[in-house]
């Protein structure tokens, strides 16, 4: 089989179905169970963006230079929480300590690649957002459905909250 | 992440998730989806690169005034500017996801996950 020249189109890559070919292949042999739904909920915006207070909702285990509350610690990891990261940090001091990424093809040198604040205050500079909300917020890979449902998600809701927060954007990494 | 923008939604605050792992998004279903079909890594643009997170984040913010319905997928519609081998190399033996200390640190977590159940921490 020929290969595709190197900038010729690919479909968009299916990584349930390739990760689990990859984890069998490295002697994995009960394939994780992505989340399935057959439906969403949905709630349309109640006023304009320009008037909306916009948080960033992270899972790229993004963190800031010299915060003791990121000294390596697999536990907090492993347990997975949520925390927050102070909007008006500066991108210089932020930094994210994700494994899962495609180390090959990018580098996470750039917070703003997954982690927009930047460009967020920009828009907000711009007229185009209301405000930021106090923090965004990172959580942690729960490696648990459950615990993302029942534990994670409702403490991001009531931080959104205590925020005032309109709109949330979240970023998987 | 797609289980808390669902969880967000349902409690009355719109969402919009930004995502290169189109499948696994779609398959947990969102309300609303911009795809990016670029390396996990960079769902909001290529590092260094303002103008096009810039323009990332816009379509997000289109998508949040103009979607009308649950499980609206919109293709941001942009190329990694490096081509497309990414796409044949990940999750491959040439390209191991969690090669040495990455894969060490995941382990850790892991087995800290796995203490700490069996001793009913969490």
């Amino acid at each position: 089989m020929t290969e595709p020249a190197p900038d010729a189109a690919r479909p968009y890559v299916r990584y349930i179905d390739k990760t689990r070919a990859y984890y069998l292949s490295q002697g994995y042999e009960k394939p994780y169970a992505w989340a399935n739904n057959a439906s969403a909920p949905f709630t349309p915006l109640s006023k304009p963006l320009s008037a909306s207070t916009v948080t960033l909702i992270s899972t790229s285990e993004i963190a800031i230079k010299g915060d003791p509350r990121f000294d390596d610690d697999p536990e907090t990891r492993a347990k997975g929480n949520v925390y927050d990261v102070p909007s008006a940090t500066p991108a210089a001091m932020l930094y994210s300590r994700t494994q899962s990424y495609d180390r090959y093809a990018t580098t996470l040198d750039d917070p703003n690649a997954y982690f927009p604040l930047d460009r967020l205050h920009e828009a907000v500079a711009r007229g185009r957002l209301g405000k930021i909300a106090g923090n965004c917020l990172g959580v942690y890979n729960a490696y648990s459905q459950r615990k993302t449902v029942e534990r994670d998600a409702p403490e991001v809701l009531g931080q959104c909250r205590a925020m005032g927060v309109d709109v949330a954007i979240l970023v998987p990494v | 992440m797609s289980l808390v923008a669902r969880h967000l939604e349902e409690n009355g605050i719109p969402t919009v998730v930004i995502a290169t792992a189109r499948d696994i998004v779609e398959s947990a279903a969102v309300p609303r989806l911009l795809f990016v079909d670029f390396p996990l890594g960079a769902p909001c643009g290529e590092p260094w690169n303002a103008g096009q997170q810039s323009a990332v984040l816009e379509m997000a913010f289109r998508m949040l005034e103009t979607a009308s319905a649950p499980r609206t997928t919109v293709e941001a519609g942009l190329r990694w500017s490096k081509g497309q081998r990414w796409k044949d190399l990940i999750f491959t033996e040439e390209q191991p996801f969690l090669p040495g200390e990455a894969g060490e640190e995941w382990l850790k977590k892991k087995e800290a996950y796995r203490r700490m159940k069996a001793e009913g921490r969490i």
